[in-house]
Parts: C-alpha cells; sequence; structure tokens
C-alpha cells in the first residue's frame, strides 16, 4: 500500500470569516456543537490510513494548539509521524507568508523528512467525509502529476474559486480562476495529491522563479506542461466561506442524512471534553436541535445547534440560531438567526434577532 | 533524589455485585453505566485525581474484560503517568502460592509488592461500588493531625438501615472504640463508608500476620479493623458530609441514577471545581426532536420520542411515538416506535421492538415485594420482540 503524509492548511481563507476568525484560525472555528472545522479533515486523513500530518498554522494558533495537543484524540501521538505543528517561519529576509505557496515553503523541511511516498494537501475550512486514499489509487492510475479533487456545485461570487474542464478520462483540460460566470461547476475543493518527491520539486522551482500563486503561477500553466488529473468527490460538502455558508453548514447537521453520512460510523475524531449530561428541566421544549453534553435548558429550543455548556433560561424561546460554549440565555429572552460566539451573556429578556441571509453575531465573551 | 509517593490508593474493583443480578452477569459492578455517561468506578478514580492522588491499583477478579479496556491506560483520569498512575492489578500466578483474592484483605496483601515500589506513608483503600464526591485529602490531613493508624471515612444513616453497614461506636474526638460488622442491634448510627486510610508500615502488619491466620476471613471489615482495635492501635473516624450512595441493589442504582435530575438535584454532576472524568464516547450531539421533561440525555442520541423523569445514556435511539418513562437507559439502546418503557433500567446495547411494553407505572410498582422492588430490568445486549410485554419488577437477560 502507498504510504502517504497529510499537510493541512489551518489558516488559509481566514479572511472570508472574518467575524469567527478574529480570535482563533480558521481550523479552530468551533462547528457543529463540539466539533471545530479542523477535525473533518484531520479525521479524514486518519481514517484514511495516514498516520503523520504536518499542520500548518499562521497566526492567532493558540486555541488550534489547545484543540490539538498532542493529537492523541485523532490517534497522532505518535513516536514515528504523528501530528507535527508548523509554525510560520520567517528568515531574515522573509515575512509571515502570504499565500499557499509561501506556507508550502515554510513546510519544506517537514516534507524533506517524511519518508511517504505520497502526500495530500487540504484546507481546513470545509465539512465533508471522504477517503482520500481513493484518490491516491486514482492517482497512481492516472500515472499523474497532480491529482486536484472537486466537488460539483454552483459558484458563490465572494470566494477565491478555481474551477476546472476535464476530458472524459478526468485529465485537466483548462483551468479557470475565479469564474464570472454563474451555474453548476467543477470547483476544486483544495484537496490535492502528489508524489512527495514532486511537490517538493515543484516547490523548489517556484521559489527559484519567484512565483507566488499556486494556482495561477503552478497549476493554471500546468494544464499544458503537467499530468493534471481531477477525482470527483459526491458527498455531502459545506465549504465555509462566510457567515451565512457557516449557519447554513451547521444547519445541514439538523437533517439525519448529513449527520448519518458524517457520524454515521463514529469517526470524526474531536477533543474530549468532560461536560456533564445535558439536562432538561420540566418546562423544557426542544425540537429540532443539536445539543451537546453540559447544556441545562430550561426554555424553548428549535432548529438550533447548541455547543457544551450552553444555558437556556425560563420563558427564553431560541429559533435558527448558533450557540456556541458557556452562552448564557437570560430568562423569557427571545432570539432568532443568532450565531453567538463562546462564553457569551445575554442578560434576561432580551430580544435579538437576525434574518437567514444575516444571522445576527454576537462576539466571543459579549455581555448583552 | 528516590522516588516515591506519599499516599498510594488501592480500588477493590473485583466484588461480583450479584444483587444487580442482570446487570452484572458479565461485567463487574465498577464497570455498570450510571448516569447516562458514565460507569461507577469513574467516581473513586475521579475522586483521586481531584484529591491529587496519582497512584492507583485497581484490584479486579470478577470479569474484569470491560473494567480493563474501560480504564485502560488510564488517560480519561489523567492517570497516565510515567511514575505512578492506574495500575489494573488482576491475581497472578506465583512460585510458592497461587490463588484468587480471597477477600479484600488477601486482595491488598497479594498486591503490598506493587505498593512497596512506591514507598509510600499512607495507603488509602477504596471500593469502586459507591456514587459520591469526596477529597480524600482532607481525610488524609484528619489521619495525620489525629496521628492515627488507621482513619474510616464513616457517614450517618438512618438507625434502622444501620444494621447493613459496618458501623463505628466512637468517642466524642472521633476516636473508635468499638467497630461492629452488620450488627443487629446498632449502638450508633455512624455507617463505614469502606473507605479507610492506613499509616503504611501498620497495614503491612497486620495484613502479614492476617495471612497467617487460618481461621481469617481475609476481610477488612471482619478481620483486619477488629484486630487492630483489639491490639489498641489508634483508630480514628472520619465524618463525611455529603452525598454517598452504595449502588448494590437495582433499586438503590435506580435511585442514585434519579437523584442527578431537577434543577437542584440531590446528586449534582456539572461542577466544575470537582469534575468527574469518564471515558467519553466519540458521538455527536444528541438530537433531540421529541418531547424531553425533567431529564438527563447524553451525547450520540437522537431522541424523537417522549422522555419523562428519565436518564438516557450515549447513543440511545428513542424513536417517534416511543415513550421512556422514570426509567434509565444505559446506552446504545433503540427504542422502537411505540414501544413504552416505565419504571425500568435497560443495560447497555439493548433493543426494544415496535409496542414492547417494558416494566408499569412507578406509582403502583415501586416498592412491589421482589428482588428488584419493582423495576424491570433488560440485561445487556437483548433484544424484546415486537408487541411482547415484561411485566414490572421482572429481570429479563435472554431474547424475547
Amino acid at each position: 500500500m502507498a504510504t502517504t503524509v497529510g499537510v493541512i492548511f489551518s489558516s488559509i481563507n481566514e479572511e472570508d470569516i472574518p467575524e469567527l476568525t478574529k480570535v482563533r484560525s480558521t481550523g479552530a472555528v468551533p462547528f457543529g456543537g463540539r466539533y471545530r472545522l479542523v477535525d473533518f479533515t484531520l479525521s479524514n486523513m486518519v481514517n484514511s490510513g495516514i498516520t503523520s500530518v504536518g499542520m500548518i498554522t499562521k497566526n492567532n494558533y493558540h486555541s488550534l494548539m489547545e484543540h490539538l495537543g498532542s493529537g492523541k484524540n485523532w490517534d497522532l501521538a505518535r513516536k514515528e509521524g504523528g501530528l507535527n505543528l508548523l509554525p510560520p517561519y520567517s528568515g531574515e529576509t522573509e515575512t509571515l507568508y502570504k499565500n499557499r505557496l509561501e506556507a508550502l515553503k515554510g513546510s519544506m523541511a517537514f516534507l524533506r523528512k517524511a519518508k511517504e511516498d505520497f502526500v495530500v494537501l487540504a484546507d481546513s475550512d470545509a465539512i465533508y467525509k471522504f477517503d482520500y486514499s481513493k484518490v491516491i489509487e486514482a492517482h497512481i492510475k492516472n500515472n499523474a502529476d497532480i491529482t486536484m479533487v472537486y466537488h460539483e456545485h454552483k459558484v458563490e461570487g465572494s470566494h477565491y474559486y478555481l474551477t476546472f474542464e476535464t476530458d472524459k478520462n478526468d485529465k485537466i483540460t483548462d483551468i479557470q480562476i475565479n469564474p464570472q460566470s454563474d451555474g453548476i461547476k467543477k470547483c476544486y475543493i483544495n484537496v490535492m495529491v502528489a508524489r512527495t518527491s514532486f511537490l517538493l520539486r515543484l516547490i523548489q522551482n517556484a521559489i527559484q522563479h519567484g512565483y507566488t500563486s499556486f494556482g495561477r503561477d503552478i497549476l493554471s500553466p500546468g494544464v499544458k506542461t503537467l499530468n493534471l488529473y481531477a477525482y470527483k468527490f459526491d458527498g455531502y460538502y459545506a465549504n465555509i466561506s462566510s457567515l451565512y455558508s457557516y449557519f447554513n453548514a451547521n444547519m445541514d447537521l439538523l437533517k439525519s442524512g448529513v449527520r448519518n453520512e458524517l457520524f454515521g460510523d463514529r469517526s470524526i475524531y474531536t477533543k474530549v471534553n468532560d461536560s456533564a449530561p445535558t439536562k432538561f428541566s420540566e418546562t423544557a421544549s426542544v425540537k429540532n436541535s443539536l445539543i451537546a453534553d453540559g447544556c441545562l435548558i430550561e426554555g424553548t429550543v428549535e432548529n438550533s445547534v447548541l455547543f457544551r455548556g450552553v444555558k437556556i433560561g425560563k420563558g427564553a424561546v431560541v429559533k435558527n440560531c448558533i450557540l456556541m460554549t458557556d452562552d448564557i440565555i437570560g430568562e423569557n429572552c427571545k432570539l432568532s438567526y443568532v450565531i453567538s460566539d463562546k462564553n457569551s451573556v445575554i442578560r434576561d429578556k432580551s430580544v435579538l434577532a437576525g434574518c437567514e441571509k444575516y444571522p445576527y453575531f454576537i462576539n466571543k465573551g459579549s455581555l448583552i | 533524589m528516590l522516588r516515591k509517593k506519599e499516599c498510594v490508593a488501592m480500588l477493590l474493583a473485583g466484588g461480583q455485585g450479584s444483587r444487580l443480578y442482570a446487570l452484572t452477569s458479565n461485567i463487574a459492578k465498577p464497570a455498570v453505566s450510571f448516569g447516562s455517561k458514565y460507569r461507577i468506578i469513574d467516581f473513586p478514580l475521579s475522586n483521586c485525581i481531584n484529591s491529587k492522588i496519582d497512584t492507583v491499583g485497581v484490584l479486579t477478579q470478577y470479569q474484569p474484560l470491560v473494567l480493563n479496556e474501560y480504564v485502560g491506560n488510564g488517560q480519561p483520569w489523567d492517570l497516565d503517568r510515567t511514575f505512578g498512575g492506574v495500575h489494573i492489578l488482576s491475581p497472578y500466578e506465583a512460585k510458592t502460592d497461587t490463588s484468587w483474592y480471597k477477600g479484600t484483605a488477601n486482595a491488598i496483601y497479594q498486591n503490598i509488592t506493587f505498593i512497596k515500589m512506591y514507598d509510600p506513608e499512607y495507603v488509602l483503600i477504596l471500593s469502586g461500588d459507591h456514587i459520591y464526591k469526596m477529597d480524600y485529602n482532607m481525610m488524609l490531613n484528619a489521619h495525620k493531625e489525629t496521628g492515627a493508624d488507621c482513619t474510616i471515612a464513616c457517614l450517618k444513616v438512618p438507625l434502622k438501615e444501620a444494621s447493613r453497614f459496618g458501623i463505628l461506636n466512637t468517642d466524642e474526638n472521633g476516636k473508635i472504640y468499638e467497630f461492629e460488622e452488620k450488627p443487629k442491634n446498632p449502638k450508633s448510627d455512624l455507617a463505614s463508608m469502606g473507605i479507610y486510610i492506613f499509616t503504611a508500615s501498620k497495614l503491612y502488619k497486620y495484613l502479614e500476620e492476617d495471612d497467617k491466620d487460618p481461621s481469617s476471613d481475609k476481610d477488612f471489615g471482619k478481620n483486619i479493623l477488629p484486630k487492630m482495635l483489639a491490639a489498641g492501635e489508634k483508630m480514628y473516624s472520619y465524618r463525611f458530609e455529603g452525598y454517598w450512595k452504595d449502588v448494590g441493589t437495582i433499586a438503590s442504582l435506580w435511585e442514585a441514577n434519579m437523584d442527578l435530575l431537577g434543577l437542584t438535584p440531590n446528586f449534582e454532576l456539572s461542577d466544575r471545581e470537582n469534575v468527574i472524568y469518564s471515558r467519553s464516547p466519540l458521538a455527536p450531539p444528541a438530537f433531540v426532536e421529541g418531547e424531553v421533561k425533567n431529564s438527563i440525555v447524553a451525547t450520540g442520541s437522537e431522541i424523537g420520542g417522549k422522555i419523562i423523569n428519565s436518564v438516557i445514556g450515549s447513543n440511545c435511539i428513542v424513536e417517534k411515538g416511543a415513550e421512556v418513562k422514570d426509567s434509565v437507559l444505559m446506552g446504545n439502546i433503540t427504542v422502537k416506535k411505540g414501544a413504552k418503557i416505565r419504571y425500568s433500567i435497560i443495560d447497555e446495547d439493548v433493543t426494544v421492538c415496535e409496542n414492547a411494553e417494558i416494566g408499569g407505572e412507578k406509582e403502583v410498582c415501586a416498592g412491589m415485594a421482589g428482588k428488584t422492588s419493582g423495576i424491570a430490568v433488560l440485561g445487556r445486549g437483548i433484544t424484546v420482540g415486537k408487541n411482547l410485554k415484561v411485566p414490572a419488577g421482572e429481570i429479563v437477560d435472554k431474547d424475547m
């Protein structure tokens, strides 16, 4: 079996969700009641048989480090391989990396040491469950230089998108960056497979030529010069590229189909906490909601995702909300379409409402 | 510097717990689920780490597989240490004498070498079948202050129940002058909690002597403690005031679970100062669609039906149209639509099929004569078929 090393970009695309990444890196954004975004990519790697993972970080990676710890929750606390945090490296002439290519440059030492034949590069801003070893199989079969994973969906405006065309053998024939046309496209999901040695040569070459963009300077011209192949992922996929998509992806977990696909076999790993089980009082009323451990519910909750330790006061009505760890909602509050970051306190009788497209966001540790 | 530990804890976890019937037919009592996401052993283990005691020997004997796997390397309790930590101690084969643990004292005696590895001044003896939160360090301080050779933790129990316990008769300073194991006519209401601190050298001495006594039952309560008292050793009581429950019977296990419910419960689990640690299952948050009142629900469960006054463990599925009332569901249980569960304890991995009825109304059945005081019990891993009935107080340990 081919051996594979993983590299995760934990800080890429931070600017897409500034509300949530102000205090943490993308990978550390809380999700789905008890997870952080990085859990999905990291668990996918582990479940694909990858036992050595490099985690490229940038700034504000304290909560990410706290979450990952030694990696033991992902079975990645190993003597050989395991989880390696790759903090930004800057030499005398360099500053903090600005793009994916510079970020990769910082991880070259890690990749050079890696004994694995193949490398999977992936971002940490997406929710999906996927066995990367299938891409490796296809990569070997196609004798590809790089295999890029795509998902077919509608192109949205704000995000930096890479789409491509393929021939009937999945060979990439054209790459477009930020296409203007709407409609369903083959959208690259920032998961890429290459031989480790090939990727190292590619980065080395890019440094020598002063390239700055992986997409524009390497992949786009590579359509003609390299063997670029595509691999289709057709499971559930949600990219977190705005507060709106963050909200929707959380709400998707209320659908049993999505829940089953992601969590059915209980293999999305995360940091384990020791909260007591959730308590429902005599006055609690809960419909269609995901409730993590350690909550105390005395009010009404509908269509919502509650993280650990959330308290819902008597008479409070919470609908279509995402309430993060240790939020306290006072008595008789009315909340709808609210995303409240951790440790916030909403005083009694407050009324807060956003709308579906623009959920009302409450900063970490607010008192309202 | 020689490495040593001031206090080593020895946790007696070998008991069968025969009065839990089907719940302990395949697993040791300390491994029985409790409070939706815990096992009984989580309480003494968490108490140890919360009391800064980081060296614990767990003595197992009866059906230890689940318990061994659960305790593992002790990581959930922060007891994975390079020096100290948690160690499973099973009976072993020795050159001269090989035997099962013959009693509580003999179990400790057979593991004296383990204790001596850490050269402790004090040894704390615990049992693995009680639900409580306690700072053993305060007890240890009391032991040091009185200069006792042995300190026994005790609490007040109703006098009419006192004959079920070891009863301590003490003077006004807490010094014990008499110890009676399960007396017919108790003279006091101070019951031993089965928690002892010994000054290590005294413990070694009495265990060694007791081992040579062929008439001894090799039991702390029956032999060691009375012998120490008779020899005039200093023995003190340590008063514990707080929640403590022996969950050795079906009725007391049910009650202890129910003690967790309510806004001001008899026993509070969500206390961030003294966290009860457990090996948490890897599961998404609970999904709640139905009606849940006055209950606790653990992670990974999917609740479509009605849950009233109940404790629901991890990964339970209660389908739409199913009802669970006044019951304990331990974990990984499926209750299909139309099924009704009342006043019951359901062990792990059980499936209750469509329209089956388990147990009877609490108001009618509570206190009924029989092994379980009216509580219906379904043993681990069984399936109850469609439309079948399990009457109140019945224990079922086979598919039906």
